[in-house]
């Protein structure tokens, strides 16, 4: 099988997965990438979310032949060393409980962030909509991209 | 400087923002095998034969029947009438069958479509009426899982004697926890080392103590150890021993670690959910509108098999009168058997469902005897020195009216009644404002605690660093961080100096499970009491004086473990003197305290499509000491947001027993733009049994929203509303047939 090469979080990498393998399985079981969650396998609750060439994508959904030579983001790629002023703020307005939502829901407010809109609680909580959290009744999540210190 | 009282930052908060939290699907082990579960497919029969189809290498497959188990075939937890897989008699349409193993999760599944499961149907009960006919018997020699009977004072010469009598009946349906994480275990077995089991749980001691009997093992060849959990909220209390013991068994005869994680169908299919409910409730009022009689039928629907009916039946029995005074009480209550998967555990416990009924007869009531719900539920209210409807004194000071009137205040209520009054005489966006008030006993029921005698310990580290040792998990409440504050507080260190162990059997007691909003009020106080146990051995020992600084402690805790050995704090659970409760009349202290509440919903119905949104909510409580603001504020608002699903969107659509909308885009659970900004008020009144001063926070948020939410929808319509989920389609239907 001819091998894909992926950039994820910053670093080329190659796998020899089928075309057709999720994107998903291919992160977390070829590349130990763990940090990426399965929560539904049908593209509704988000947590898998990557972005994938800067665009959000539910990586359940994207064969892994589509994501071939692009550049990927998991949640393990946002921090260097110390957590970014996003997670700092995730951490300070209680935006993770369980914490098993919080990867894809900081993957999706990463990239609201770069996205240059306008940061209200309307425009927050439209955009994070397709990522589902049980446990904090996301006001805490919008809190913690509103009140985000400094540049993420 | 103390803890307690600050918003401390989740303790475990770095690995879950990193992506490094391990959860159970995180970790892997070599030569592991993947398992499934294959089930029966109709809802009650005699099972006669597993058939495999040709299309793969059946002997490259572990395969596990009832044939295979080394000991007792029952999922032990109250009673032993729940196979882990069936021998002979189905009952529910997703019994577990054969267990299959493999490397390959695709053959895996591909083996899974070629078993077919050959069975002779019998007649199922798929509701509580017919289960409440016994025409058909389908558990037990009534169908009834357990009953309840309160009888206080003279019910039938107060109903003879009312001014006004007035009836509802009240039903609630089904709500699946949702937990993100889905179900999942890995086992390794071995049959001279014994069972180990990681997993996504609440409570490794429910899994241990299910384990003993399935592999007829000692104790100590059973280890149960907790992964990261993504999300319980009672859906992970029960079910991980069953699919513990499934891995488990597989593990056993196949001698490599079994891997067996649940897809989100599977998980939504098989598992328990919030039992379904039916509450007839009658009143009598005398002439000032004063409750003087309430006679309450409460029903659940416990599924196929016992489980923790028994349980939720009985706090949804003590909570079903709620927080007003009436001299004469009788409830009766049952939990029957169905032919659909056990209903479980699900916050809130019972206690949703009852004071959901009760919350929309008071509303009824006041409209009937045509005055304001306010007023009128101010009139009734308990007050200090009063008996609840379960026999219960509430001895200790009481802010109920005191949380009502803030509730009313923060809302602006009175007048957004007027307002929207005016405002929906020209509109078809029915606004409306509605309000619950409610309380929610904390702890196990009863003498339940004092039977569970749970044990709390700390430990002294080499560094002089203290380890909290408990069986209570941390599943995102914040049990992590609540218990390293009070620790902190009770040996004056910083919270840094604490860590809390990952419950695993084989190093931590016995200190209860992870349930009924009792982590932080009752282990909370254990872990207190074992902390201070720790604090006395080092004076008594003369390494510590009774006034110290932190680096002293440090010292004196390195000092001990050089001179001495081993350096452990310990305590038991012992009941508050007050409590006193008698478990033949089922009556009397049934909670060594209460957490008081009043919620008050804004919503806006849209006459031409039905949609309802909540638009605005406000929760105000007393909860005793709120250990950790930022926490327990994140415990009110995501407890309400379930609560909006539960009474708006969450609508299970049954099929001879099995749920057919089991995925997330036809299960709707609220998104970002369902929840409305949610107003969290606390009044604190320390609770002294309390860690730290607290009482039980979790469950509580389950109760309110509900009534709270129907209740405006009713004012804003002026329709009847008397079940939840009140999905669009179903108020249709309500305001079609003009229900008033």
């Amino acid at each position: 099988m001819k091998k894909l090469t992926l950039i994820v979080n910053g670093k080329k990498t190659q796998v020899d997965s089928h075309p057709f393998s999720r994107l998903l399985d291919v992160l977390r079981e070829e590349l130990k990438l763990t940090g990426t969650k399965e929560g539904c396998g049908e593209g509704e609750c988000g947590a898998c979310s990557v972005l994938l060439d800067g665009e959000l994508v539910n990586s359940c959904l994207v064969p892994v032949i589509q994501a071939n030579g692009k550049k990927i983001l998991t949640v393990e790629g946002l921090a260097k060393k110390e957590l970014t002023p996003l997670q700092i703020s995730f951490m300070k307005c209680g935006g993770a409980q369980c914490g098993i939502c919080t990867p894809g829901m900081l993957i999706a407010s990463h990239w609201l962030k770069k996205s240059k809109k306008k940061l209200t609680t309307q425009s927050i909580r439209e955009n994070l909509s397709g990522n589902l959290c049980r446990c904090t009744g996301y006001s805490q999540i919008v809190d913690s991209v509103r009140n985000v210190k400094g540049a993420s | 400087m103390t803890w307690v009282g600050r918003s401390a930052l989740r303790k475990e908060g770095d690995g879950k923002l990193r992506g490094l939290a391990k959860y159970i699907d995180d970790i892997s082990f070599p030569d592991m095998l993947h398992g499934v579960t294959i089930r029966s497919s109709i809802a009650r029969g005699i099972l006669r034969e597993i058939e495999y189809l040709p299309g793969v290498n059946w002997d490259d497959f572990v395969k596990v029947t009832a044939n295979d188990i080394p000991g007792h075939n029952y999922v032990a937890l109250l009673e032993k009438d729940q196979p882990y897989l069936v021998e002979k008699q189905i009952n529910h349409p997703e019994e577990p069958v054969l267990l299959l193993a493999h490397p390959d999760k695709q053959l895996l599944e591909k083996a899974r479509t070629l078993v077919k499961i050959h069975a002779d149907p019998l007649p199922a009960i798929f509701s509580m009426e017919e289960s409440a006919k016994q025409q058909s018997l389908i558990w037990g020699t009534n169908n009834t899982f357990k009953k309840y009977a309160i009888d206080r004072g003279d019910i039938r010469s107060a109903f003879e004697n009312a001014a006004v009598i007035l009836e509802g009946t009240y039903e609630t349906g089904a709500q699946e926890q949702l937990y993100i994480e889905p179900n999942g275990v890995i086992a390794m077995a071995h049959k001279s080392e014994g069972v180990t089991v990681w997993g996504s749980m609440q409570c490794p001691y429910y899994v241990h103590k299910a384990l003993l009997p399935l592999f007829n093992l000692p104790a100590e060849k059973i280890r149960v150890i907790q992964t990261e959990t993504g999300g319980g909220f009672g859906g992970k209390e029960e079910y991980p021993s069953m699919i513990a013991g499934h891995a488990a068994l597989l593990a056993w005869k196949s001698g490599k670690p079994v891997k067996l994680i649940y897809d989100r169908m599977e998980d939504m299919v098989a598992t328990t959910k919030r039992h379904p409910s039916k509450t007839v409730i009658r009143t009598a009022f005398d002439h000032q509108n004063k409750l003087i009689a309430i006679d309450i039928d409460f029903t659940i629907d416990g599924g196929a098999y016992c489980t923790l009916s028994p349980v939720v039946l009985s706090r949804g029995t003590l909570h079903a009168s709620g927080p007003y005074f009436s001299p004469n009480v009788k409830i009766r209550s049952r939990a029957l058997a169905t032919n659909t998967p056990p209903h479980g555990a699900f916050r809130g416990f019972g206690a949703p469902q009852s004071l959901f009924a009760l919350e929309k007869h008071m509303d009824y009531c006041a409209r009937k005897l045509n005055v304001d719900p306010v007023t009128f539920r101010k009139s009734n209210l308990i007050q200090q020195g009063q008996m609840l409807g379960c026999g219960q004194i509430v001895n200790e000071k009481i802010k109920i009216k005191d949380v009502l009137d803030r509730a009313l205040k923060e809302s602006d209520f009175k007048r957004k009644q007027k307002s929207f009054r005016q405002h929906n005489k020209k509109s078809p966006l029915k606004k409306g404002i509605g309000l619950s008030v409610f309380m929610h006993g904390a702890g196990f029921t009863g003498s339940g605690e004092t039977f569970l005698a749970s044990i709390a310990s700390v430990k002294a580290t080499p560094e002089g660093k203290i380890e909290v040792l408990t069986s209570n998990t941390e599943i995102g409440q914040g049990t992590n961080t609540i218990f390293s504050q009070m620790a902190a507080d009770a040996l004056h260190l910083d919270f840094e100096d604490i860590t809390v162990v990952q419950p695993d059997t084989s190093r931590v007691p016995n200190s209860g499970p992870t349930v009924a909003s009792r982590t932080c009020m009752i282990v909370g106080k254990l872990v207190e009491l074992a902390a201070l146990d720790l604090k006395q051995k080092l004076i008594a020992a003369k390494f510590l004086k009774g006034k110290y600084q932190r680096k002293d402690f440090i010292s004196a805790c390195k000092k001990y473990l050089k001179e001495v050995g081993e350096l452990k704090g310990n305590s038991q659970y012992k009941a508050p003197p007050h409590v006193v409760w008698d478990e033949e009349k089922y009556q009397g202290d049934a909670y060594g305290t209460y957490a008081w509440a009043t919620y008050v919903a804004e919503t806006t119905t849209d006459i031409r499509t039905f949609e309802t949104t909540v638009d605005k909510f406000w929760a105000v409580q007393e909860v005793g000491r709120v250990i950790n603001p930022t926490l327990a504020k994140g415990q009110i608002v995501g407890g309400v947001a379930q609560g909006i699903g539960y009474a708006l969107y969450e609508d299970i659509v049954w099929k001879e027993g099995r749920m057919a909308n089991n995925k997330m885009s036809n299960y709707i659970i609220p998104t970002t733009l369902d929840t409305p900004e949610i107003e969290v008020h606390f009044m604190e009144l320390p609770y002294s049994f309390g860690g730290g001063g607290s009482k039980g926070i979790g469950e509580l948020p389950l109760d309110g929203p509900g009534p709270a939410i129907l209740n405006a929808m009713e004012y804003a319509l002026g329709v009847q509303l008397n079940f939840i989920p009140m999905t669009p389609e179903k108020l249709m239907k309500q305001m079609d047939s003009g229900a008033s």
